[in-house]
This record gives C-alpha cells, structure tokens and sequence, in this order.
C-alpha cells in the first residue's frame, strides 16, 4: 500500500478544469444558459407549470366523479381526455422532468463537486427539446377534436379509433410526437447526468462517498436511458399505424359495423413495449426520491444514514430487477397466463430491497436528534404513503389477488399513493430543503407547516378509502357511476367526500406557489448552510452558488456524506471538504 | 422480448464489470480524512467525450434491439409474408463498410498526425456514407415498385421502419461528420481533431454493426440462426 | 410533536376503517373464494407490518425529537439487523407469493368438464354464444362480422351452425356447473368482469383469451367493462343471471341458433338481428347524447 499522503498536500491541481462557457448577455445567462443550475430551474419551473394543468384536471374529474350528472361540460369525451392528459402529464412530464432534469441538473454537478454538467450544451438543448415537447403536449389541447382520451397507457387499437377522443383526430398524433420530443430531449439530459456521475466527481468523491441522492438521480437516469427507447419505439409503431396505415399493433376491426384496413396486429405487441417501459419508469420516479428522501432524513435526523452499503446496494438491485417486472401490469391482459407465475415471483422479490430501504429510513431515526423541520415533516409522511402504497403493490403483483382489483379504483389508490403522492411529497420536502440554496432564501415556516399537514393528511384521506372502492369492484376510467348495482349509495358519498377533499388538498398547493414566489424576496436570508449539512452543495463559496459553482478551486472529498455527530468532533457534523480524522476508532463495538 | 432481454443482459454485464472495480463493499465511514493515494481521483482515463458517446450507443443499441423484438414478436403471427430483400443491399453494405473503414485510416493518419490523409478519409467516408443512404432509397423505390408498399404486410413495414431509423442514425452521424471535417479543413488543434475523428469512427463502427445485425434479421438468417439453436437444445 | 399523534391516530385510523366501514367486497357469487382468502392474508400480513413501521417511526420521532444538547447516536450500520430484516421480509413476502402462485395455477388450468360459453365484446355491448347441442363452438372471424352475422361465425363451418347466439341481451348461466369463458372482441380491448364473481380477463381482438368460473349462487348480476374501450366505457353494462337447472334449460330453448338466425336471410327477408343491433348501437349512441346534452 502506498503511503498516506496527509490529506491537506494534496494537490487540487489533478482535477481537470473544465472549459465553461461563459455568457455573455442577459439572454444567454438567464434564457439560453448552459449552467446546469439555471437549466434545473428552467426544468423545474416547467414541469410545475404544466403539473398545475394536471392538478386542475383532477379537479374536474373529482368534480365529475364526485358530482354526477351536475357539470354539464364535463362529458364522457371530456373526462377521459382529462384523465389521459393528468396522467400522461404527472408521470412524465412533471415528475420524471422535475426528479432528474430538475433535481438532478442541479444537484449532480454541486453533490459530486463538478463545475458544470460535461456536456452543458446539450444539456441546454435538452431543456429546449423538453420545453417544445410540453408546447406540442399542450397544443393539443386546442387542436380539433381535443387532446386524446386514450387513457395515459394509450392502448391501441382503441388509441387510435373513432370511438376514443382525439383518435381520428390531431389528439394521438399530438401525444405521440410530443413523447418522441420529450424522449429525446430527456436522452440528451440524460447522457449528461450520467457522465457527470462518471466522470466529473471532484478528488476523493469515490463512489461510496456520494450522498444517496446521487445514487438514486443516477440509476433512476440509466434506467430511463435503456427504458424510454421503448415507448419511442412503441409511439413510432403506432403513429404508423395511425397516420400511414400499417398494422403493427392494429388486428382486424369492424368499427360501429365497418371494416377497418387494418389486419394481423398485436395489441399486446404495443402493451409489452408499453411496460417494458412503464414499469422502470415508477422506479425512474421512485429511485430519485428514495435518495433525496434518505438525505433529508439523515440531515434533519442529524445521524448518517443507517447502513448506508445497504442502501447502495439496493437501489442498485431495484434497478436491475424493475427490468424484468413489467408484465405484472398485464395479468388481465389475456398475455400466456403461464407468463404470471415468473412475474408475480420476480415482483414480489423486489420488495425485500424495497423493503430494506424502508427500515433504514426508519432505524436512522433511532437514537437520532430529530429535529422536526419541514423537510423531516415531508420525508416522515413519505414513508407512511411509501409503505402504505407498496404494501397494496404487494396485493397487485401477486398475480391471483390482481384479478379481482386490477382495472379497479384499488389499483388508482395504489399508484396514486405510491408513485404520485409519496414521490411528491419528497419534492416538496426537498423544494423546502434546497430552496435556501437555490434562492439564499428560506421559504416561510408558517406558510409552509400549513402546506404540510393539508397536503399530507388531505392526500391520505382521498387515497386510503379509495382502496375500498375498488375492492368493492369499482371500476377505474369510469365516466360515469351510475346504474353501478355494486355501488351502494354510502359509498357514492365517499366518492364526493373523496372530491371535497381533492380540492382542499389542490387549493393548498397554491398556497405552496404563493410561498415559492413570496419568499425569492421576502424570505428570510438563510446563509449557506442554514440546516448544517455535510454534502457539498452546501460548501460553496457563494449562495446562490455562481457559475462554475465552486468559485477558484474544486473542493477534495475526505470523508463520506454522512458525517453527522461523530464521536469526538467539535460540531454534529463534518463537510464532506474538511480534512483529518475525528475520534477514536470508527468501527461501531 | 427476448432480443431486449438479452441486449440487457449484455448491459447488465458491463454495469456489473464495472462496479465490480468501484470498491461498493467498501465502508466509506472507516475511510476519513484521505483524499489521494488510498481513494484515488478515479474517473476512467477515457476522454468524457467517449464515454458519453459509449452511453449514447448503448441507447442506440436498446433501440435497435427493441424494434428487432417486435420484428420477432409480430412475425409470429399468422400474416407475415417476408419480402425479397434487393439485391442492392449487398451493395450497400459494402458501400457502408468501406466507409467505415476510410473513418478507420483518418483514425490511423490523425494519430500520426498526416492532416491531409485525414481530410481524405473523412471525405470518402462522407460520401461512401451519403452513397449507402442513396443506394437505401432505391432499394425502397424498388420494392415499392414491386408492389411491397409500407402498409400492405408487417414485414414490409418492419422493413422500411428499421431501415428508415438506421438511415436516420447516419444521417446524425453526417451531422458530426461534418462538423469534424470542417475542423480538420479548418486546422483545429491536432488532439482536438484526433479525439473527434474517433469519435466518428466509434460512431461508424457501430452503426455498421447495427445494420449487419438489421440485415441478418430482415434478411431471416437470425431466425433461422435462432430456430437451429432451439433444435440443438432441445 | 403533532406528526407523533398523527403518525398514531393514521395507523388506529386505518385499521378502524378496515374494520368498521360499509365498504367491502361484494358477497362472492363464484367458486373464487381462495383469492378473497389471498386477500385477507394480504390485508393481515401487510396491515402488521404498516402498524408496525409507522408506530416505530412515531415512537422514534417522539424518543428522539430534538432538545437542547441531545446528541444523535453513531451508527453506522448493523449488519446482523439488517440481515434479520431481510429474513423476516422473505419469510413475508413468500407468505403472500405462495398461496396466490397456487390459485393462480388453479386459475389458469381450466377442469375437464367445463363448458364452453364465448362472451364477444364491440363498443359498446356484450354478445354471447353457446356451442349448442354438440358441445363445440363453430370457428369465428372478424373478417366476415357483418349485421347478419354480427358475431362473424364461419358459416361453413358445421360446428357453428348449432351455436346458440345471443346477440346484445342477458346471458344465463346453470347454478354450480364450471364453465370456462372465451372472450373475444371484434374492435377494441374490452374486459368482462362481474364483480360477485372476481375474476376477469380482458378481450383482444384478434385472439382469444379465456378464464373459469363455477357460479355458486342464483341470481342477477352485472357485467362491467373494465378496460377502457373509447367514450362508451363505463356504460357497457351487461347482465348474466345464474339460474337453476330448469329455468336455465326454459330460458335455453328460446334462444335461437346460428342456422334459425342466418336462415331468413337466403328469403330476403329477416333484417331482424341487424335492426337489433342498430338498435343497441343507438342505444348507447342515444344515452352517450343525452349525457353531452347535459
């Protein structure tokens, strides 16, 4: 083994300096910037513009779904273009862009000690591509016919036919270009999240050492590199289906007593490239807001993260089994029912990981110095949604208990819960806890605490008793609820209780919107380092930090991200860029 | 999805390989205080720009493997009719591998530094490459005379949409080809031309690849290939 | 110190709502007890373990909160914990995986003497088809689906031609005899599900996909449709009756068969069963207006 330099000789001067580019005006600083951190808030203020349309068609399906028969304008047609644009909207273009072209622009360059993402320029184009594809998306929207009604899954033949909304007309082909656009632009991001991890980590910042936010932004981005090329070559097969003809997904039809051209195609074709991409996409979602959430928790907890090797591992394992899960989605789906023997297996064991990940969150509150933040209220309420929500996982991908409740409201319960409600609630938790970086400013305490508990406690009352309708035998896509024999009028009310409380719940996320915009000036100035954090976002020499992020020279990495009360250290805690060893012996008895 | 499947496993095996060498038992808490010699500065000594170009094909590559798994997918079923492929692709794989192996020579002359062999490299495999799209195109007006028409069988419109996206792919890839030859008639710095011509050699490799792999599939050699396995299996 | 409380009150919340509340599956009308058995294994199973991370959790917050000079333990990880975690999660996740891969096995392999029906789907109605007196289902293709023959039977096909055909009205079922559904569809995915029965399987044109059930019980259930199959979706209602043997042989010999159906139309002069199915097609046409109208 070579000699132990002492730490503070080592020469800063290995690290390659980075070529940035340096704008030069108004336009290329704020506008077309090639700053990783400008473009994070361009993703972000995006992917929360267009979330709060989807927000809105929530509340008009909740209207419907609550209030039968009292809106006029919200028709079948209408409700299901709503549902399909929701959907399509929140998974895609609000939570996938916020997790990695959000956070991860901004976090990967400053967490591993980068200047700048490596490829800036395509990163800038990435956003531009992005934004084009949620224009395409909203465009839509005002296009004959309206946007499509297909359902987010978009499952052909339906997708594409007469009976469905925006079918025949622009609304599919909207759609379809619109996920081409975004995927391409994401590719572009994407590269450059990756190849930061790799190869832009500062000296010292081994793999280890990375806080557990960066982990899961970087598995979450190899995912969706290797699973959107299956989505852009579903939505490519089927725009040729639609526009020239072809029929690859499309078998023969008689339509409203017609014969379509279409023969010998597979609808299944399109369901197994559909999921082959969907089903890494929860964990896309999922994988970002495991890492920032065991962040936030072993911050505020003040104590590391609790077996944190573990943690790595799994998130790794989480992402190479989400692969070969995704045809639990199609249990019903008339696929060779053999097929549900090996899918049920191979969910059911990603949930020991999952599960993993699960008590270490938890045993680092033990024995921790909880202090209970806002960002620690949000990643608290996490963990009960994430549990709740994957333990109803456990209920759909075990093939046989899936037949009664898939297609029902259980399953929206359990998605809603799982991949809608917990992973937002870590972005706002983080939003809470970054913000002071991003701004320098604190977002307001009151404001915020009032955002909290309406946001948690008002999504666990419209989610938790949805289970019960779908065991019940409620169907999910349901325009309309009545002449349902099976639903009985008590629970009829629940479904408007359900609306009421949708609404209460979306009216505080403007509360929310208030407080972002509020406290950019009126906030009070934070500092820093306001919640005394190790990594090294927190460590430079200005906030907000300037362009190249960390002023002349790279910080070097001595010690791991999780140096929270150690034993003999002055502070409870010790920056990742502070040099010398602490304590006695580190090895726990 | 057995193609996908397989190119996954492939992925799989260079994640594995490489974390194998990133120390992930290690017990980062033990190891404070040290920043150089023990844990290293350790990024690979590949240029970024290679690396991100190797990410970037592994996302080609999960395309081109996704299409082949429909491709297979969907000729199990009972309407595919296969098309004669035209003879002219032979042709243009010939076309398409001299240009890559003009991309190999301006590798070989950018790295002893002989600029003017460079240029020459690039310019015929600029146009070796735009020759191959040319000679794509009258294949499909060929078939297209003969009645194959994009619509008519899923054969055919797996044809000409794995054909068309691989075309696509190199025209991109003229796009950067062009950008390097404008460097190297330009006189950028020789590193600077040396690391962007191998990128597009990189590039041209595997596209060739790419269309050896589409060619052996459209052309039926790979289910063929598949079904002998299977016999020999079984 | 609220999120204490509430992390409490969420865990005595929930249970005492999966208790008390009216809202529960339906009484089952079908031989699939065993997954309402899976079910409460799951509910069991998982409702510990949620009361037990979300009380731990609540307990952690409440011990360990901040005050003035606490200082946080130091612990890195604890390898054989964690180990006995993910023994434990196993050993729970194989409890669940078990019992339902053995229903499901159950599930997918249908018993000899099930009898044939076949259920065909179109936006948005339900048809249905016996195999008639010899027990077999005649070939079908979407090809020749035409108002005479909207269920596109081959009419040279002589196993069809005693096929019971019961185009756009209720199914009926004989009590306590298994029967193994084949669904079809001739445009769009549809999904043939009666709640009181739980088991369900979606129709894809161009294939057909099946399941099994015995009905245990007489009486008047609905059909729903559970995959979205254009505007029309949620009112694709459908009624099966399960009756006894002997109002179900009664209600048997009224049907007519493929031949008795497609007989008139070499007279010219039956445009009956395309009236009917004009009539149905308008039918929801007429109630999808009346829902835009208001």
């Amino acid at each position: 083994m070579v000699d132990v330099t002492p730490a503070d000789a080592v020469p800063p001067a290995e690290v390659a300096e980075m070529e940035l580019y340096h704008p030069h005006s108004w336009w290329t600083k704020y506008v077309f910037s090639q700053d990783a951190k400008v473009i994070a808030v361009q993703y972000s203020a995006t992917a929360m513009a267009i979330g709060l349309v989807a927000l809105m068609l929530s509340w008009l399906m909740r209207l419907q779904l609550g209030f039968p028969g009292t809106f006029d304008f919200i028709t079948p047609e209408a409700y299901y273009q709503f549902i399909t644009m929701h959907g399509m909207i929140m998974v895609i273009y609000l939570l996938t862009a916020l997790f990695l072209g959000g956070f991860g622009n901004y976090l990967i360059p400053l967490m591993v000690g980068a200047r700048d993402m490596v490829f800036p320029y395509v990163n800038m184009l990435s956003y531009w591509v992005y934004l084009l594809a949620v224009l395409v998306l909203v465009s839509s929207f005002f296009a004959p016919g309206g946007p499509t009604g297909a359902g987010w899954t978009l499952y052909p033949p339906q997708a594409i036919m007469t009976g469905t909304p925006g079918g025949q007309d622009w609304g599919i082909i909207l759609m379809l270009s619109s996920l081409i656009l975004f995927i391409i632009g994401f590719t572009m991001g994407g590269l450059n999240y990756v190849v930061t991890v790799l190869q832009g980590r500062t000296r010292g910042m081994t793999l280890m050492r990375l806080p557990l936010t960066v982990w899961g932004i970087f598995t979450a981005t190899v995912m969706a590199l290797l699973a959107f090329p299956a989505l852009f070559v579903a939505c490519v097969m089927m725009l040729l289906d639609r526009l020239l003809g072809t029929s690859f997904f499309m078998p023969a039809i008689v339509e409203m007593g017609e014969q379509l051209q279409h023969n010998g195609g597979s609808p299944i074709l399109f369901q197994h490239l559909f999921w082959f991409f969907g089903h890494p996409e929860v964990y896309i979602v999922a994988l970002p807001a495991f890492g920032i959430v065991s962040d936030l928790i072993s911050t505020h907890a003040r104590k590391n993260i609790f077996g944190y090797r573990m943690m790595v591992w799994a998130i790794i394992a989480i992402g190479a089994l989400s692969f070969v899960v995704w045809a639990h989605h199609m249990y019903v789906s008339g696929m060779n029912p053999y097929f549900g023997f090996f899918f049920a297996t191979t969910t059911l064991i990603i949930a020991v990981p999952t599960a993993i990940k699960v008590y270490n969150w938890v045993l680092t509150l033990w024995r921790g110095d909880i202090h209970l933040t806002i960002p620690m209220l949000f990643a608290l309420a996490f963990i009960v949604t994430f549990v709740n929500g994957g333990l109803t996982g456990l209920f759909l991908g075990n093939v046989v208990v899936d037949v009664p409740l898939s297609d029902t409201m259980f399953v929206v319960a359990h998605f809603h819960m799982v991949m809608g409600v917990a992973p937002i609630l870590v972005i706002f938790g983080a939003i809470y806890h970054w913000y002071p970086k991003v701004t320098g400013r604190m977002l307001d305490e009151t404001l915020g605490r009032f955002h909290f508990w309406i946001t948690f406690l008002g999504a666990y009352l419209i989610f938790f008793p949805m289970h019960y309708l779908g065991l019940m035998g409620v169907p999910r896509r349901y325009a309309e609820l009545t002449d349902m024999n099976i639903m009985t009028e008590s629970a009829h009310h629940l479904n408007s209780f359900i609306s009421i409380m949708a609404f209460i719940v979306g009216f505080a996320q403007m509360v929310f919107l208030f407080n972002l915009i509020w406290s950019i000036r009126h906030g009070r100035e934070a500092g820093g380092n306001p919640w005394r954090a190790t990594t090294l976002e927190w460590q430079t020499p200005e906030t907000p930090p300037a362009h190249g992020n960390f002023g002349k020279e790279l910080p070097i990495v001595y010690r791991w991200a999780y140096d929270y009360s150690v034993p003999g250290a002055k502070e409870d805690f010790i920056p990742q860029n502070v040099p010398g060893s602490f304590g006695p012996s580190r090895e726990p008895a | 999805m057995s193609v996908i499947l397989v190119f996954m496993l492939v992925i799989a095996g260079f994640a594995g390989w490489w974390l194998s060498h990133q120390r992930l038992t290690a017990k980062p808490w033990l190891e404070q205080g040290v920043a150089g010699d023990v844990v290293g500065f350790d990024r690979s000594s590949l240029p970024t720009a290679k690396i991100g170009l190797g990410v970037f094909l592994a996302v080609v590559g999960c395309l081109f493997s996704l299409f082949t798994s429909a491709y297979f997918m969907r000729m199990g079923l009972s309407d595919w009719r296969p098309l004669p492929l035209p003879r002219l692709l032979w042709l243009n794989t010939g076309v398409l591998a001299l240009s890559s192996v003009a991309l190999q020579c301006a590798v070989v002359a950018a790295r002893r530094g002989q600029v003017d062999m460079v240029r020459l490299g690039l310019a015929t495999a600029g146009l070796t490459a735009l020759a191959f799209l040319a000679g794509q195109l009258i294949a499909w007006r060929q078939l297209t005379e003969d009645g194959y028409l994009l619509a008519s069988n899923p054969a055919n419109s797996f044809f000409y949409l794995i054909t068309a996206m691989h075309g696509l792919h190199i025209l991109g890839g003229l796009v950067g080809l062009g950008r390097t030859s404008a460097g190297a008639w330009n006189g950028t710095r020789r590193e600077r031309l040396r690391l962007s011509v191998e990128l597009c050699a990189m590039y041209w490799h595997f596209l060739l690849f790419v269309w050896l792999c589409i060619f052996a599939v459209l052309a039926g050699w790979a289910a063929t290939f598949v079904s002998i396995c299977q016999r020999l299996l079984t | 110190m609220a999120i204490v409380l509430v992390l409490v009150l969420i865990v005595v919340g929930s249970v005492l709502f999966h208790l008390l509340s009216p809202w529960w599956w339906t009484p089952i009308a079908s031989n699939w007890d065993y997954i309402d058995n899976t079910i409460t294994i799951s509910f069991w199973i998982t409702g510990i373990v949620f009361a037990a991370v979300v009380l731990f959790m609540a307990y952690c917050v409440f011990r360990f909160r901040h005050r003035e000079g606490n200082r946080a333990a130091y612990q890195p990880e604890n390898r054989r914990l964690e180990s006995w975690l993910m023994i434990a999660t196993a050993a729970g996740v194989t409890a669940l995986l078990v019992p339902g891969l053995f229903v499901w096995s159950r599930f997918v392999n249908v018993p000899g003497e099930a009898a044939d029906i076949e259920v065909v789907a179109q936006q948005w109605q339900w048809s249905f088809r016996l195999p008639g007196k010899d027990g077999k289902l005649g070939t079908s293709d979407t090809r020749i689906v035409s108002a005479e023959n909207p269920l596109g039977i081959v009419p040279g096909d002589p196993n069809g031609q005693d096929d019971v055909v019961v185009e756009a009205a209720d199914l009926h079922l004989p009590v306590g005899k298994p029967v193994k559904v084949l669904l079809r569809s001739i445009d769009v995915l549809h999904d043939f599900y009666i709640p009181e029965f739980r088991a369900k399987m979606d129709m894809i044109p161009g294939s057909v996909t099946y399941f099994w059930f015995t009905p245990t019980r007489t009486g008047t259930f609905q059909v729903l449709c559970a995959e979205l199959c254009g505007q029309g979706h949620p009112l694709m209602h459908g009624v099966v009756m399960v009756d006894t043997e002997q109002d179900y042989l009664a209600w048997l010999g009224q049907q007519q068969t493929f031949a008795q159906l497609s007989a008139p139309q070499q007279t010219g002069a039956a445009t009956q069963p395309s009236e009917k199915t004009m009539a149905s097609s308008l039918d929801v046409a007429a109630k999808l207006e009346t829902l835009e109208a208001r």
